[in-house]
């Protein structure tokens, strides 16, 4: 199935890019989902930080299983105001 | 009223929005740019959002303050781009019949949108920049030593 991954901040900047398909097995979690994105991106791989996830513009935790078609944002610590 | 804009934010329309005969207070609170922060001398600030969320993330504050506090509405504004010192990043703004419930939703709206509503700020000064919350790493690295 396919999944659409949004990039944001540093990681959008790390990873090159902000918005990317791609291709998961069924039932991958957002945590197999984001190994996979460190596996193609070598600038994400470094990354220490501690994610928010949202699927759908929901948060979820890294369990969360994907469906075909989700939007799957990798959020770093937010710091609007 | 939740959104968004990469123009200077009009108060203004944010105090007619809310505004309510109803209303007997209306709290704004107004986040301005900075031009230093921890002995970094900034330039500009960039901020970034994650359209759609972000905004969804603003009116479910708003909606929470409106379960905690009798307020009659709210208006959440931020800035996205590039916003020069010395103006308003974000601007929200309560009303309510009474000022004591004004003021605690205006203030559970910043503290919480600085928690977990999808927005960035990157500074940028001489010499680098720097996703704040995210100084980790080389990133890190690459600011001058914060002047003690």
């Amino acid at each position: 199935m396919k999944v659409r991954v949004k990039l944001f901040a540093m990681l959008r900047e790390r990873a090159g890019t902000a918005d990317a398909r791609h291709e998961v097995p069924d039932g991958a979690t957002v945590k197999e989902l984001w190994d996979k994105l460190r596996r193609e991106y070598t600038g994400l791989a470094g990354v220490q930080l501690k994610l928010l996830y949202a699927v759908n513009s929901e948060y979820v935790t890294l369990d969360h299983e994907l469906a075909d078609g989700d939007e799957v944002a990798f959020i770093p610590p937010v710091s609007g105001g | 009223m939740y959104r968004l804009t990469d123009k200077p934010i009009d108060v203004n329309e944010l105090l007619v929005f809310v505004g309510d005969p109803g209303a007997g207070a209306v709290t704004t609170f107004i986040g301005t740019t900075r031009d230093n922060n921890e002995g970094r001398s900034i330039r500009s600030l960039d901020y970034e959002a994650y359209p759609g969320m972000a905004e969804q993330e603003m009116a479910r504050l708003g909606d929470e303050a409106a379960g905690k506090w009798e307020i009659t509405r709210m208006a959440i504004v931020h800035r996205v781009g590039n916003v020069p010192i010395g103006e308003a990043s974000v601007v929200i703004a309560a009303s309510a019949p009474h000022r004591d419930d004004a003021f605690k939703a205006c203030r559970y709206a910043i503290d919480e949108l600085k928690k977990r509503v999808p927005i960035w700020k990157k500074e940028i000064y001489e010499g680098g920049e720097i996703w704040i919350g995210s100084q980790t790493g080389e990133r890190f690295a690459e600011a001058p030593a914060a002047k003690s």
